[in-house]
């Protein structure tokens, strides 16, 4: 009785000690197509793969940004500035206290404001109010803005980021969810919004 | 006993019949290197080894209890160090660990560097070894991130500062290093999976790499002045070195590098004791804004130069000098592969390194207590001393009150007290008369604000008295010229009127 599978597992340096080229050639033929075909499905792979690790990165520009409530009208009392809190419109449970963002508010005349980023415009650290003195104070690298947010001393190469805002109701709303930094200050005051005032 | 011998060697026998390993592992440790390199200068590279195990084996034990989510990080860390038996310990070898690996990482490099050992045919290895360089770095900064705090936070919108400089794709790279907009969940799931998985993973291997071209190559003899390496000769000079007085590695070499990596371990283990562990600060909250973030150790001279590069400068240097600075690390051994290896023929190469050390150390340590940060509290929590208020008149008083209420203190000292970002002012009224002092107050410059819109002008009329009288009790001002002009300026507008 001929064992059927007998052939299959004849290993061929062994039974063809020779190692004939005509034999030779067609395994290597074959491993080419193999590895062709190993490129071929790994480069079909790498599209959702890369689309997964990039897809954070090329979404629309501004398509991050919603209006979010930074809180009532009388917790800006006109002539001050105060904190504003906002929470991150596309954040998720997981974000934890990071999900609850700070940005200054000035009321200029109840109705003229100006929301400003926390973030310096230097290296992006937040930047503390001196009511006293009219003063933003960025305890990193000693950046300092006026009121308006243009820079009075320092390293910044801008003023202060700011945020478009417009009233609804009784509320305060920004256009935000994009950390600003130079790059992306684009998406946080678009030329011809309201908030080129300074 | 001699029963229980015979079997453990026959165990031994069954294994490495079918593991096959006991020969190339015995020759790899046996293997002969120049007597010379038998030395206490050859011991960094194992040291670094040895602590990056040990990094591995704490990093896998704060594991076992750590959560990686932005929402819990921090409230494990804390967990970590007071709920949980020995967890301070652990995270405090962890994060003195990581300090040590950076160090002795850095120094292994600057003795291959002074050595010349990078030179023919080890120039792989060196490259190999800058890869590693930066991976520790890398391990380093988002270790950082993971002990996720305050710093961490605001860390974090350092890192995509820097990264919004980048001209073009800027944005992009700034959300594709947050993970999307803002810096939340997905920023800190990104540094957990780089710092557990991915450059581990990377680091491992390449230590291999490197490990194995060392045995490979052999070890690099000590240098002599005047003994060149060519690419014609260097393989059989050194071959006949090792025929010479070549020694087996192990023992005459491997025991002062198994001696070295104890102390060493001995050291982090001491500094995690008396020290304990590294934070976390307050928690990742950013609207609590009353922080001043700073980085690790290792990442302090960073920190300084962005403070002390004039601003035009800034973005180029950020942004060009690592990628000339790691491509020049990378040429060097294919620019320099041949020639002189001892030190006493190199000066560029002393000189180099002298000055590369003297400036990390310097801008090291001004970022450990850096000048040019205003102190936030300094307005209000700073004493002003009886001597600056004695026998002052009420105007001079109130202008001790506007310098302090104007928070001018935050970057002008007194006494010793305050920021240092201005000059000292407890001798102003020597280097500056009333007028420059009016002139400086109202409209700023030399790096000030002008506060001409934040005084009125009984508050400007009571800080610069106030300030005329800080002259250290020297010669009092050098104004009288600049007073005299005023006055009769004053008087003849009075007249004129």
């Amino acid at each position: 009785m001929k064992n059927p599978w007998k052939d299959l597992f004849k290993n061929p340096l062994i039974e063809n000690p020779l190692n004939q080229p005509s034999e030779h050639s067609r395994r290597k033929f074959l491993f080419k197509v193999a590895v062709l075909l190993n490129g071929a499905v790994g480069a079909v792979l790498a599209v959702p793969v890369l689309g997964y690790l990039l897809g954070p990165v090329f979404k629309r520009n501004d398509s991050y940004n919603h209006w979010v409530p930074v809180g009532n009208l009388e917790q800006f009392p006109p002539g001050e500035t105060r904190l504003g809190r906002y929470r991150n419109p596309e954040g998720t449970p997981a974000d934890g206290q990071t999900r609850t963002l700070p940005c200054w508010v000035r009321n200029i005349d109840n109705t003229q404001f100006q929301v400003f980023a926390i973030n310096c415009a230097h290296m992006d650290c937040p930047v503390h109010w001196f009511p006293q003195s009219k003063l933003f104070m960025c305890p990193c690298h000693g950046g300092v803005y006026y009121q308006d947010g243009a820079v009075a001393a320092g390293p910044p190469p801008r003023g202060l980021y700011q945020y478009k805002y417009k009233v609804a109701g009784n509320q305060l709303m920004i256009w935000a969810g994009e950390l600003p930094t130079l790059s992306t200050q684009a998406s946080v005051a678009k030329p011809g919004s309201k908030t080129c005032l300074g | 006993m001699s029963g229980i011998k015979q079997k453990s060697l026959e165990l031994y026998r069954w294994f490495d019949r079918r593991l096959g390993l006991a020969k190339p592992i015995t020759e790899a440790a046996e293997h002969p290197i120049p007597k010379s390199s038998a030395s206490w200068w050859y011991v960094f590279g194992s040291a670094a080894a040895m602590i990056f195990g040990l990094q591995i084996v704490t990093g896998i034990l704060l594991a076992l209890v750590y959560t990686p989510t932005a929402r819990d990080a921090w409230n494990s860390l804390n967990f970590l160090n007071h709920g949980m038996e020995l967890g301070w310990f652990l995270r405090a070898l962890h994060g003195w660990g990581s300090d040590f690996m950076v160090a002795i990482v850095i120094i292994h490099m600057t003795q291959v560097f002074m050595f010349g050992s990078y030179k023919f045919p080890r120039e792989l290895t060196w490259i190999v070894g800058v890869f590693l360089l930066l991976l520790t770095l890398g391990m380093a900064f988002t270790g950082q991130v993971l002990r996720f705090d305050q710093d961490a936070y605001w860390g974090l919108g350092i890192g995509a500062a820097i990264m919004g400089r980048v001209p073009w794709i800027g944005g992009e790279l700034v959300h594709s290093m947050l993970g999307g907009p803002i810096i939340g969940a997905t920023t800190f799931s990104r540094f957990f999976a780089l710092h557990v998985f991915v450059i581990p993973g990377i680091l491992i291997a390449l230590v291999a790499v490197h490990v194995w071209m060392v045995l490979y190559l052999g070890v690099s003899e000590w240098p002599m002045p005047g003994r060149l390496v060519r690419r014609s000769t260097y393989i059989q000079e050194y071959e006949a070195d090792i025929q010479k007085d070549g020694v087996p590695f192990v023992p005459d070499a491997a025991w002062k590098d198994v001696a070295f990596s104890v102390a060493i371990i001995l050291a982090i283990m001491a500094c995690a004791f008396f020290f304990g562990p590294i934070g976390p600060s307050g928690p990742p909250d950013p609207t609590i804004i009353q922080t001043a973030p700073k980085p690790d150790l290792p990442f302090l001279w960073i920190y300084a130069v962005f403070a002390l590069a004039p601003p035009a400068l800034e973005t180029p240097l950020l942004l060009i000098m690592p990628i000339v600075v790691i491509c020049a690390m990378l040429g060097l051994p294919l620019y320099a592969g041949e020639g002189e290896k001892h030190w006493s023929r190199r000066p560029v190469a002393v000189l180099m390194v002298a000055v590369i050390a003297v400036s990390l150390s310097i801008l090291t340590s001004l970022g450990q207590h850096p000048p040019w940060s205003p102190v936030m509290d300094a307005w209000s929590g700073d004493v002003v001393q009886p001597k600056y208020l004695k026998g002052r008149t009420p105007l001079q008083r109130q202008g001790a009150l506007v310098f302090q209420q104007m928070q001018c203190r935050n970057c002008h000292a007194l006494d010793g007290l305050g920021g240092q970002r201005g000059p000292d002012l407890d001798m102003v009224a020597t280097r500056l008369s009333e007028s420059e002092l009016i002139r400086q107050v109202l409209q700023g410059g030399g790096n000030m604000p002008a506060y001409g819109s934040a005084l009125s002008p009984p508050q400007v009329t009571a800080l610069v008295s106030f300030l005329e009288t800080l002259n250290g009790n020297e010669r009092p001002a050098q104004n009288d010229v600049h007073r005299l002009m005023r006055s009769e300026s004053a008087h003849s507008a009075g007249e004129s009127q």
